[in-house]
């Protein structure tokens, strides 16, 4: 990754345009072609640099739900729980975190009742009891981070 | 906003990325059989409207050199949650601030604020900080680090 790289990452957590070269219109602002940029975005999403490039859905305006949720999951368990929790589409991530509550994972669905589903199904197939930690109310959130 | 069908196609058709086409919304038009045009102006209604947070990149945190991410946790005086919950998302270092529920007694905390460092010294110095702002009103927290992303694609629908 070269600085380049770096700028890339920085404006495109910013915002993408949305017209007929969108790639060209924000190359320009980089000093590259929409061809380079769309080359170097190919290789950051081929390396693992960036997971995605494209529209974050937010899964409430749209009439869905959110919800987070963790496992305390046995470790020798572990491996078979992640599989399990992880097949199921609602889940949008899952982390694992070092503390007795190891399983953290975000389930998101633009139907708030298939969330109350899966949460039944994810205790049923493992065993474990889901602890829902939904949002009572949101500070701040970020969608960015310095490259 | 209530999303229409079409809606819901491009959704569908985005939600795992946009191609990497120099007309890319022209590319989601043909394989949905639609106009560029409507692709276009269906995908702004929806960034107005907030269904779309934002179109662009999205970084995985480690590879950016955060190898310190944590969720740092914090019991709240109830009668101070939101004033504190204001203060500490306004903090530079905090990507996500919320109040959520306590689980009593396994979970006594009802503020989390997550917290990216590059070295675990950085991130340290962000959990400092955040006790220092809440004071006397937290009165006990956890940092629970990341060690694995086991999964990260975001929002899907349909399939």
């Amino acid at each position: 990754m070269d600085d380049m790289d770096r700028r890339i990452i920085d404006v495109l957590q910013q915002g993408f345009p949305i017209c007929d070269s969108p790639y060209q219109q924000a190359a320009r602002e980089l000093g590259l072609t929409g061809q380079e940029l769309i080359e170097r975005l190919r290789r950051l999403l081929t390396d693992g640099v960036l997971s995605r490039f494209g529209p974050l859905y937010h899964a409430e305006r749209m009439g869905g739900a959110l919800l987070l949720a963790a496992l305390q999951v046995p470790e020798q368990r572990f491996d078979e729980v992640a599989g399990i929790v992880n097949g199921f589409p609602e889940v949008a991530h899952n982390y694992r975190r070092e503390h007795r509550f190891n399983m953290w994972f975000v389930l998101a669905s633009d139907d708030p009742e298939s969330i109350v589903e899966v949460i039944h199904s994810i205790e049923k197939n493992t065993g474990l009891e889901v602890w829902q930690m939904p949002k009572i109310k949101e500070y701040y959130v970020s969608l960015r981070l310095k490259a | 906003m209530q999303i229409t069908a079409l809606d819901r196609k491009i959704i569908e058709a985005t939600q795992a990325g946009l191609p990497l086409t120099p007309h890319l919304y022209r590319s989601v038009a043909e394989q949905l059989g639609v106009s560029a045009e409507l692709v276009i102006q269906r995908m702004a209604a929806m960034l107005e409207a907030g269904v779309i947070r934002r179109i662009g990149a999205v970084p995985n945190h480690y590879r950016l050199g955060y190898r310190c991410n944590g969720m740092t946790v914090w019991d709240v005086d109830d009668g101070r949650i939101d004033e504190m919950g204001e203060r500490i998302g306004q903090l530079p270092f905090v990507s996500h601030c919320y109040q959520r529920p306590r689980h009593l007694p396994d979970w006594p905390y009802n503020l989390f604020a997550m917290v990216h460092g590059r070295s675990e010294a950085e991130a340290a110095a962000q959990v400092q900080r955040i006790a220092e702002v809440l004071g006397a009103c937290s009165r006990g927290h956890e940092v629970l680090y990341s060690s694995r992303i086991l999964k990260k694609t975001g929002l899907r629908i349909g399939g």
